[in-house]
């Protein structure tokens, strides 16, 4: 044979690499950015960061498509034709600026609340919160609302932590995993690299989910349930662990406020409250002394059931009696919820008895001593290696809240949270709970040109922590923290544009907006958020007057904005990813980091940040100048990133602080902080002790090192709320008591919901309609998830359009096989699409990739692409308003305690389409002439080539 | 029509977990972007952002549902070249163009010698050989051969690119003509199989099937992967049902009814 050719062996990967932070999904991996004569060649996952370990996923080493995309914006641009036109003149940076300085500014001399402020993608919430506080509007807020602020609001106010970024499964010690409603979302490497690793263990994994794919596909067990219903599986597993009298008490006793005395007097304003002492402590009944003690004091021996005598002559019961009421009742038990679920009642019976087995007679122990928060010295940690992790499956719902305390309580009763094996925090979790941070922004808290008192997002304890008016009206927009979404921890972004345009509860002045696809797959109900960006009033004003957006890609929301601020890729911004936002931190390691330019723009842009800085000293908003008025981050992003101080010693970033950069987490400000963590690969990351790696709701050295570190603001442990009191004082004002009221049409829908335990209940779309058989939900495949990859010429080849999936059986019943086409109807309207017949699905359910359907003119796509004409939204049968109820009021399509949009509610029928066609409804082209054409062929790396013999 | 080596000193193929895979696309597109400047290098992509967008690509997952009586999951199945060792594709090759490597295995194009007249793509039964019409060579999985030799790159990095990106280490890389080789060892024991074996052309790379329970894998992930963890026990077989019969309230309340201390 001939000789064999020699091949090059030797060519690096680049001539430059530079590490920075991901940013297509919300993950937050580490990269290392191959450079070849300035050009980006090669990204790979940086080994040493603590998210990605050095892994990356499909989005991530698809990157260089995303940051060549030729949808990139290219320069700012002010809107010349009618909204929706793409009629786009460009202006210059100054020009852009100071039109929008003129625009905010007005709006902030005469009543802030006319600005609007809301973000999509929220990596620097803290950021843009502390410019929203300082502009003096209550109308901030994130992209949590319409995503997961269930998860969030129902893990703080029980146990201080959460699902997602606040804790992760112990994934080197549970034996025992159960997934619920993760689809291909959050966290992306981390749970695939958690997955491998249980693989590797045996340990056994759980899904339960409508849909068999991705991470449910490998699962050992499917527990195909039907949407919305987890509440009652949940509730049917805790109905097992008490049936069977597999509960740790011990943990309970020590961790919970199971003891806590709940006072029972029907009628009174006391109701249902914690029975306290003088000083304002919960009581117990102290079995050893036989009289009321204060529930949080050590070392009593607290009874865990039986009536007890009041002073006042009322009485009181443990709320572990309360609890075993509730879950022993009927209503829970395997047989009551197996129609309901679809999950045969053999099966939860099994399931509830291995996680029991697993929990007690395969507990893990650590011969690590400890101290728990009494000072009492432990030798060992005692594991109950079952661990759990839900997200937008249990969110998306109506029910999402009080289904997401129910998994906290299963995972509390079997005695897991934060010990080993089980569900571990995150730091700078846990916080109290209920947390102690409330909302800003009632009315008598705005006025011209003054700053809010404080953060508008938080956690109220009661009605007196509501955002009204004088009337009792919402202060915010959103009608966040009002009756209508009392605890609505992020807001509601998704009522945002409606309410705007219809001035419910009143109109605005500017909508600000960044990176968030609001006129498509962000938004309910594409059809009249589109009439409701264009609808003017009868002098032939827009509505909604002023729109500001600022996003890097020419998506289907920049036609519909007044003022583009462009933004730039990931690759060419500064970003920090703090511990003031949502941090990148391991159980066992404080983390934060950094993203740094590794390529210089070729277009006229700017990071939104840099731009927001910039927006804020031209406003001379209070903490964005000095006394003099000048710029107080001349620098732009990266100066405030460095010597930003949220208090003193504490700032954006927490490692390399103190003049020197050795101090952690606090210090002052270092000027060489960010070549610190440049020369640490754009991160940093602080470990803690390994006896201060679990209990950490309880753990004295914990705690303590937490306040030294200032991710901690209290020395008292976090008890876990299984009762949650906040709760009951809405329930009281429902029924009339104190001075803060509901609404009438509010009362029967607080007094339903906002039960202090956590219970099930239908979800509310489903109790308003009838005529609709099936639950249709959505999720983005892995390769886009949390991203819009249709611009990205890699991701699109793998998926360009979607398709219905639906069970055999829906298949056979209404005639149709593989790519037919099918009308799906809502209570809103409908929409034509082609089907996939599949076997791995909750028979009364059919789903779809989310977000793949894209409108004509946008994204750089030409007009026949796939996306346009194939690819379609669930968006458009989803009503952002539920059906009239009595009184004609329409609430928000959202959970009625945290205002979280109930995207999975839906409720649809299917038929047959005639013939074949295009996807209905589609909608006019977008212009697009101030974006380049796209090309018509790619030879990405041609340049690269070396001679090849 | 080419000849093969009699025998390869090595052979360098891949280990892929069908029990893990999730079908994420990593291995997919980091393919893409290593080789499309590298060794292969263009991948050429047509009408990208158009009605019909295709490329070359050299890995490519496919997902689908399969169900025997008892037992159904989606599988996700990763495709890339198996390097086999009697490779058809090469042997057809009127130019000597494709080719095996003696010192490895490895299956080859010189694309300075393809003629991109195709006849490779037919006979390969696995359709891991792709036509790149931009360049007019065939294109095809090299083991990221510019990779695991380039000295260049740190140790570590020596493997072919998707490997280095798998998320949750279903791709492992080594020598099958190594008995103790990670790759070799979690075939033998986790019952690696040969595709489409009935051809006869002895794929190198070997697919370990998905399992029908939780059971403890025989270290099948790259060594060096973050799934490959020191730590935790095997689990023991789970119960079948520990339920125990009764349950009211009172017996309940009776159990609980304990000297507790907080």
């Amino acid at each position: 044979m001939p000789s064999q050719p020699k091949v090059a062996m030797d060519i690096p990967a680049g001539d430059t690499m530079r590490q920075t932070t991901c940013y297509i999904c919300a993950c937050r991996c580490g990269i290392n950015v191959h450079l070849k004569d300035g050009k980006v060649k090669y990204i790979e996952g940086n080994r040493n960061h603590p998210v990605n370990k050095g892994v990356l996923c499909g989005k991530g080493s698809a990157g260089i498509m995303q940051h060549y995309s030729p949808a990139r914006l290219r320069a700012p641009m002010k809107r010349v034709g009618p909204r929706g036109s793409g009629q786009f003149e460009e202006i210059s940076w100054d020009e852009a600026l100071e039109l929008a300085t003129d625009w905010l500014g007005s709006v902030r001399k005469k009543d802030p609340r006319k600005l609007a402020f809301f973000t999509g993608r929220d990596q620097s919430q803290s950021l843009t919160g502390f410019w929203a506080m300082q502009y003096g509007t209550p109308n901030f807020a994130a992209h949590g609302g319409f995503c997961s602020v269930n998860m969030a609001a129902g893990g703080l106010y029980t146990f201080g932590g959460a699902f997602w970024e606040f804790g992760d499964p112990d994934w080197d010690l549970t034996k025992y995993f159960v997934l619920f409603g993760v689809a291909e979302d959050h966290a992306s490497n981390p749970i695939k690299i958690g997955i491998g690793k249980l693989k590797a263990r045996g340990a056994k994994i759980v899904s339960v989910n409508p849909v068999r794919t991705g991470y449910n596909a490998v699962a050992d067990e499917w527990v195909g349930i039907r949407p919305g219903t987890d509440g009652l599986f949940v509730g049917a597993l805790i109905h097992e662990l008490f049936r069977t009298e597999q509960i740790d008490l011990d943990y309970l006793v020590r961790y919970t406020n199971a003891p806590w005395l709940v006072i029972d007097a029907p009628g009174t304003a006391r109701d249902g409250l914690f029975a306290r002492d003088a000083s304002g402590n919960p009581l117990a009944w102290d079995t050893a002394k036989g009289g009321l003690v204060n529930g949080k004091a050590a070392g009593i021996t607290p009874a865990l059931t039986g009536r007890r005598d009041l002073p006042d002559g009322s009485t009181a019961r443990p709320v572990f009696e309360l609890m075993a009421e509730r879950y022993m009742g009927g209503d829970y038990t395997p047989e009551a919820v197996e129609d309901r679920t679809g999950v045969p009642a053999d099966q939860i019976r099994r399931i509830a008895a291995e996680l029991a087995h697993v929990a007690f007679q395969e507990e893990i122990v650590l011969d690590r001593p400890w101290t728990d928060w009494a000072g009492r010295r432990h030798d060992k940690m005692i594991g109950r290696p079952v661990s759990m992790h839900a997200m937008r499956g249990i969110s998306a719902h109506s029910n999402g809240f009080q289904t997401c305390r129910m998994i906290h309580l299963l995972q509390i009763l079997l005695g897991s949270i934060d010990s080993p094996g089980g569900f571990r925090y995150k730091p700078p979790y846990p916080k109290q709970t209920p947390p102690n941070l409330l909302p800003h922004g009632a009315s008598g808290d705005i006025k011209p040109e003054m700053p809010l008192g404080g953060p508008h997002l938080g956690f109220p304890h009661g009605p007196e922590h509501l955002l009204l008016d004088d009337a009792g009206q919402p202060s915010r927009l959103d009608k966040g923290f009002s009756w209508d979404a009392p605890m609505s921890a992020h807001g509601l972004m998704h009522m945002v544009i409606n309410n705007a345009a219809t001035r419910d509860p009143y109109g605005i002045d500017v909508l600000f907006m960044y990176m968030a696809n609001m006129a498509w797959n962000s938004s309910m109900n594409v059809p009249g958020t589109l009439d409701a960006l264009t609808a003017k009033d009868d002098a032939g004003n827009y509505k909604i007057p002023k729109i500001i957006y600022s996003d890097a890609y020419y998506s289907e929301t920049v036609p519909f904005a007044d003022l583009i601020l462009p933004d730039t890729t990931y690759l060419e911004r500064w970003d920090c990813i703090s511990l003031l936002d949502r941090p990148i931190s391991e159980p066992e390691l404080v983390a934060d980091a950094i993203r740094q330019p590794v390529v210089t723009p070729d277009r006229n842009v700017r990071g939104f940040q840099e731009v927001l800085i910039d927006l804020g000293a031209r406003l001379k908003l209070p903490k964005f100048v000095n006394e003099d008025g000048s710029p107080k981050y001349p620098g732009g992003y990266p100066d405030y990133i460095v010597n930003h101080e949220r208090k003193p010693g504490i700032g954006p970033l927490a490692g390399f602080r103190g003049a020197d950069g050795e101090d952690s987490c606090v210090g002052a400000p270092n000027p060489d902080q960010l070549d610190k963590y440049i020369e640490n690969g754009a991160f940093f990351g602080l470990h803690m002790a390994p006896e201060h790696a679990y209990f950490r709701h309880a753990n004295r050295g914990y705690l303590d090192w937490g306040i030294e570190k200032g991710i901690r603001m209290s020395a008292e442990p976090t008890i876990f709320q299984l009762y949650s009191e906040p709760l009951q004082k809405f329930r009281l004002a429902a029924q009339g008591h104190g001075d803060r009221q509901p609404p009438e049409r509010a009362r029967d829908r607080i007094r339903a919901h906002f039960d202090p335990l956590p219970f099930w209940y239908p979800p509310l779309e489903e109790q308003a309609v009838s005529g609709y058989p099936l639950h249709a939900i959505t999720q983005r495949p892995m390769h886009m998830y949390h991203s819009w990859g249709s611009q990205n010429a890699w991701l699109r080849q793998i998926t360009a359009a979607n398709r219905l999936y639906i069970h055999d059986s829906v298949g056979a019943q209404i005639g149709v096989v593989d790519d037919d086409w099918v009308w799906l109807r809502s209570h809103l309207g409908r929409v034509k699409c082609q089907v996939r017949l599949m076997e791995g699905v909750n028979p009364l359910t059919v789903w779809t990739w989310n977000a793949i359907g894209k409108r004509k003119g946008a994204w750089g796509l030409d007009d026949d692409a796939p996306e346009s004409n194939q690819g379609f939204l669930l968006n458009h049968l989803i009503s952002e308003l539920l059906p009239a109820g009595g009184g004609g009021y329409r609430y928000s399509n959202s959970d009625p305690i945290t205002g979280q949009a109930a995207w999975f509610d839906l409720r649809v029928a299917i038929e047959k389409a005639d013939g074949a066609g295009e996807t209905e409804p589609r909608f006019e082209p977008l212009g697009h002439a101030s974006q380049p054409p796209s090309p018509r062929k790619l030879a990405f790396g041609r340049s690269f080539r070396k001679a090849r013999t | 029509m080419t000849s093969l080596p009699a025998c390869t000193d090595k052979k360098l193929g891949l280990s892929i977990d069908l029990d893990i895979c999730v079908g994420c696309q990593a291995c997919v597109t980091s393919c893409k972007e290593w080789n499309t400047g590298g060794y292969s290098a263009p991948l050429s992509d047509h009408d990208p952002y158009g009605a019909d967008p295709s490329g070359a690509w050299l890995n490519r997952v496919h997902s689908f549902e399969v169900s025997e009586p008892g037992w159904a999951r989606t599988l996700h199945f990763p495709r890339s070249c198996l390097h086999c060792e009697s490779p058809e594709c090469v042997t057809v090759c009127p130019t000597g163009a494709s080719y095996k490597r003696t010192e490895d295995g490895i299956v080859l194009v010189n694309p300075d010698t393809c003629i991109g007249c195709k006849l490779c793509s037919w006979a390969c039964p696995y359709g891991a050989r792709e036509y790149d019409h931009d360049d007019g060579v065939m294109k095809k999985c090299t083991l990221c051969v510019d990779r695991i030799y380039n000295d260049t790159l740190p140790e570590e990095d020596r493997v072919p690119a998707c490997v280095r990106a798998c998320p949750t280490g279903a791709r492992a890389f080594g020598d099958f003509a190594d008995p103790d080789s990670a790759v070799s060892r979690a075939a033998e024991e986790r019952g690696g199989f040969d595709l489409l074996k009935e051809f006869g052309i002895g794929p190198v790379n070997t697919y370990l099937p998905p399992r029908r329970g939780p059971a403890a894998q025989a270290n099948p992930h790259q060594p060096g992967h973050p799934a490959t963890s020191p730590n935790g026990a095997r689990v023991a077989p789970l119960p079948a049902s520990l339920a125990k019969p009764g349950g009211t309230l009172e017996k309940l309340f009776a159990w609980a009814d304990r000297a507790l201390t907080r």
